[in-house]
């Protein structure tokens, strides 16, 4: 390991975060060179002096400060939160309203024609029938019909 | 058995006020601390320092562990330091290596012989001088000297508190330690005999 390798490695070294390889590697190089060596030395030092800055203390008015603070904080947000809804909703609701207008400006389409309904009997009867109307023609000009007497309407006006 | 921050925050997510007090009360010197070494003004710490915990208990409904309390809370810390520095709304303070700082009271005309008063001098010359060696650093080489001597932090949550790899914020800390052991050699050198 060179010199500019130990710009890395040192800080974790001197604060017990290196891993094994890398202390080895830089007890290796520190064994060899006596400027890193010496940084080494001032750096631990160094640490040493910086302790000597006492931790800085909140004034005695900072809790009740910020516990007023927190105390105002949910009435404001239940006024903002009517005032001002949540942008992603503010988004939804503009597009939902996009929306309908665009489709209402829509030119109405024609619907098309509701199926007609059949019913089972119904089919059932054209069924039935279905002999009858492929003969329509020959029973239509059948000359000994017209002899018959007209038939009664009790036999549901069906002609057989 | 004590709560981890991480259970005190989901307390609070939960709706008991009583675990943000715990939190606010375990934090609040540390972070006023490490605000006034970032903007060196107290007034000005201590509204940031509001800040944070307000905004860590507005965010408390949205709350997910994904990393730990302290990353979280000098993240906040240090990008409301860094904007108040940068918008200048708070005094950017030019800090002069020569120049005693504004915290530094003027010497004595009176020379005082009591037991201990000359010793407490020196001790506060040696602070102050600590302090502005500190405080002339970049702003980020500066967070991250006092995240990682003051509050040992690991290094993973002081590289994601700071935006950076942690090779990089390894050189950072070699370079700022090396600044700070060449301006406060005289504290650090032992002397020549």
């Amino acid at each position: 390991m060179n010199c500019e390798r130990m710009e890395g490695r040192l800080i974790a070294y001197l604060d017990g975060r290196a891993s094994r390889t890398e202390r080895r590697e830089v007890e290796a190089h520190l064994a060899a060179c006596v400027a890193c060596r010496t940084r080494a030395e001032e750096f631990r030092r160094l640490w040493g002096v910086l302790d000597e800055v006492p931790v800085e203390q909140p004034s005695p008015s900072f809790d009740a400060r910020l516990r007023a603070r927190l105390a105002a904080e949910p009435a404001r947000a239940s006024v903002w939160s009517w005032l001002m809804p949540s942008p992603r909703l503010a988004f939804a609701v503009s597009l939902l309203l996009i929306l309908s207008v665009w489709i209402s400006s829509l030119p109405p389409a024609t619907p098309p024609a509701p199926p007609t309904p059949v019913n089972s009997e119904a089919e059932f009867r054209m069924i039935n029938d279905l002999p009858v109307l492929e003969d329509y023609d020959v029973l239509a000009n059948f000359e000994a019909l017209s002899e018959l007497p007209p038939s009664k309407p009790a036999s549901g006006g069906r002609v057989m | 058995m004590a709560r981890s921050d991480v259970q005190l925050m989901l307390d609070v997510k939960a709706g008991d006020d009583a675990s943000f007090e715990l939190l606010f009360r375990k934090y609040r010197t540390p972070l006023v601390s490490f605000l006034y070494r970032m903007v060196r003004d107290q007034a000005a710490a201590e509204d940031l320092a509001q800040e944070v915990f307000l905004r860590i208990y507005r965010a408390r409904k949205k709350y997910a562990p994904s990393a730990k309390f302290t990353t979280w809370l000098f993240r906040i810390a240090m990008n409301l330091a860094l904007n108040a520095l940068r918008d200048g709304r708070f005094r950017q303070m030019e800090v002069s290596l020569d120049q005693p700082g504004e915290d530094e009271r003027p010497a004595m005309d009176l020379p005082d012989h009591r037991p201990g008063v000359e010793q407490e001098l020196v001790a506060r010359d040696r602070a102050a001088l600590i302090r502005r060696a500190i405080q002339a650093l970049p702003e980020k080489q500066r967070a991250a000297v006092l995240l990682h001597k003051y509050y040992e932090l690991d290094y993973d949550d002081i590289a994601r508190i700071l935006e950076c790899s942690q090779s990089a914020l390894k050189s950072l800390l070699f370079r700022a330690y090396e600044t700070l052991r060449v301006q406060l050699a005289p504290l650090v050198t032992p002397p020549r005999t």
